[in-house]
């Protein structure tokens, strides 16, 4: 897949600190996750990207156009939704985001009938004729989702999309950023600080601290090979079984007391070990896939020094 | 993203020109703005001067007129640069309770609101922002001023004949320019105390400051230290010496002159007063280049 977003020595420095420090990477996923704790400069990035802040030095590129020199042709492509309030308050929901999908270039019909669908889509229909200001917080988290998507946008940057709302209009949110996923028309950046979230709906993650790249995750891969490491605990004769698995050709670890841990190679399957177990009297009293979630992955990025790194 | 299929979809029709992105922002701000029926009437109420003056001008070529309504030609206001001066600064004075009323409106809104970030991700610039709203205001103020005055001009010279329109085409041109002067004085003030304070009823109170303290302190320096050279810090003295010199009007005790208090003697060096203009836009444009920004940072 050509990478989405490249970042190539960006430097960018605001005030008298350093906040990015240097990235180097490629990003080619459908949903990249941006995590770090706060200060690490995930904001700072997105807005780089934005076109907000002036890199110091480097540069970074979506989808092949450079954001110092293509700037105005990226943010047609672009869709923004982000962490703070962003909107003016006496205005109805629909005519802003109208406004908003014709300054991203929609002639005005058009632009009118994907305010309305997205405002259908996010679940706001009924109350699109409202003024933004009297939207309770979860409504205006999703009418600036519906701002962020109506005129169609290629990459989405998503700040922080699940801040402030209830755990049900969470479900919502995280569904609905799962379902724009899902058509593959679409890429997205999510910055969060809640790993839950970036979890449910990320392939890839991109992790940073102090403005430096701390660890780099391929969610999809990690998955996968979550579900090939097992941990095994068996009642019967330790040694017929372990040789038996090691017939099979699997890479294992002989714990003692019955307990194994142990990697299935290409073609076995977990039908294979309690056929085994079966055929050499032996019982598997627990199996276990390994669940190295993505807050272990956060906390050793977070413990390891940052590597400068790149992705 | 149709409703009924409930999924998203990218936007793949036609777009609209890049160039014509900024009238976007322009366009829905003077539909809010025309919302306001007290805008609207101040609108219409300030088209009577220029009926009146057009009305001066019709008399003044129709004796039947006149006699009809018993008026001696002598009585009326003759037609000269002092009677189109003296519309532009009627004209200017309304310009000004205009923009007092409408510009802090534009600007502020969207500061106090953090809806920048949301104009400035999209292919529109920080100069076509701040050329959109400025366009909210430059095309009522032009209505207002240079337009009628420009039509009393050529009404005058249609009536008149005999090459008069050419001969003071300097008078069409002072109004021209003049209006634009003040019009972007006007503008770049508004928007720039309104970036500022974020808060429209304050920049409109400080629109009002700028003007009559810059006065009063204009009044103070002339008292205390006993010159004139105190009428360089009023900026309305300062518009009306710029307008006397592009009407080429005579220092003299005029109707002009009147209203903006400009006596023989008392006039500062022309380039001084192009200076202050020159200094206070550029002030503006710092102020504006300094607030109207996606996203602030803070050292």
């Amino acid at each position: 897949m050509p990478p989405v977003i490249e970042l190539d020595n960006l430097e960018v420095r605001l005030g008298a600190r350093t906040i990015l420090k240097k990235l180097n990477g490629s990003l080619s996923g459908r949903a990249i996750g941006l995590l770090g704790p706060n200060g690490a400069g995930k904001s700072t990035l997105i807005n780089t990207l934005l076109g907000f802040f002036a890199p110091l030095s480097g540069t970074a590129r979506i989808f092949g156009k450079d954001i110092r020199t293509d700037a105005r042709a990226l943010r047609r492509l672009i869709g923004y939704m982000p962490e703070n309030d962003s909107f003016i308050a006496d205005m109805t929901a629909v005519r802003f985001v109208r406004m908003m999908a014709e300054l991203s270039g929609l002639p005005p019909d058009e632009a009118l009938e994907r305010t309305h669908e997205a405002f259908y889509y996010v679940g706001l229909g009924e109350a699109r004729y409202r003024n933004l200001g009297t939207y309770s917080l979860g409504m205006k988290q999703m009418a600036k989702l519906a701002q962020a998507i109506a005129h169609g946008p290629k990459l989405l940057f998503l700040d922080e999309p699940t801040n402030g709302l209830d755990p049900a209009a969470r479900v919502r949110m995280i569904k609905l950023i799962r379902e724009i996923r899902e058509t593959r028309d679409i890429h997205l950046m999510i910055s969060s600080h809640l790993l839950r979230d970036v979890e449910e709906c990320c392939e890839e993650v991109l992790i940073l601290k102090d403005g430096q790249i701390a660890a780099y995750c391929d969610l999809e891969k990690e998955r996968r090979s979550n579900l090939n490491f097992i941990e095994l605990e068996t009642m019967g004769i330790e040694s017929v079984f372990a040789n038996a698995i090691e017939r099979l050709g699997c890479d294992f670890a002989d714990l003692g007391q019955g307990r194994f841990k142990m990697v299935l190679t290409d073609g076995v399957t977990v039908s294979d070990l309690y056929r085994l177990a079966a055929e050499k009297d032996v019982q598997i009293r627990r199996l276990n896939h390994r669940h190295d979630s993505l807050e272990h992955i956060f906390l050793k990025a977070m413990e390891a020094p940052a590597n400068h790194g790149s992705v | 993203m149709a409703v009924y299929k409930r999924n998203y979809k990218p936007y793949e029709g036609i777009l609209t020109p890049n160039w014509s992105r900024f009238l976007v922002p322009a366009r829905y701000a003077l539909e809010t703005l025309f919302q306001s029926r007290l805008l609207i009437a101040f609108l219409v109420g300030s088209c009577m001067m220029p009926i009146f003056a057009g009305a001066v001008i019709y008399l003044h070529h129709n004796l039947s007129a006149l006699t009809m309504l018993q008026i001696r030609p002598e009585h009326l206001l003759p037609i000269d640069g002092d009677f189109f001066a003296a519309y532009l600064s009627f004209q200017g004075a309304l310009a000004f309770l205009f923009t007092a009323y409408a510009g802090p409106g534009l600007i502020s809104p969207d500061l106090s609101n953090s809806a920048l970030p949301l104009y400035l991700c999209r292919p529109i610039s920080r100069t076509e922002y701040v050329l959109s709203k400025m366009a909210v205001l430059c095309i009522p103020l032009s209505c207002i001023t240079w337009i009628p005055g420009l039509f009393l001009f050529s009404m005058q010279a249609g009536l008149q004949g005999q090459g008069w329109g050419w001969d003071h085409i300097h008078w069409a041109w002072a109004l021209f320019a003049g209006s634009w002067l003040w019009i972007g004085m006007l503008s770049l003030l508004a928007m720039s105390l309104s970036a500022w304070v974020r808060w429209k009823l304050a920049a409109s109170a400080l629109l009002f400051g700028v003007f009559f303290i810059s006065s009063a302190l204009g009044a103070m320096v002339n008292e205390a230290l006993d010159t004139r050279a105190g009428n360089i810090l009023s900026l309305g003295y300062v518009i009306g010496m710029i307008w006397a010199k592009m009407f080429q009007l005579p220092p003299r005790s005029t109707l002009f002159g009147d209203m903006f208090n400009i006596r023989r003697g008392d006039e500062v060096p022309e380039y001084m007063a192009w200076l202050v203009v020159a200094m206070l836009c550029g002030a503006c444009i710092l102020l504006l280049n300094r607030r109207l920004r996606a996203r602030e940072v803070v050292s």
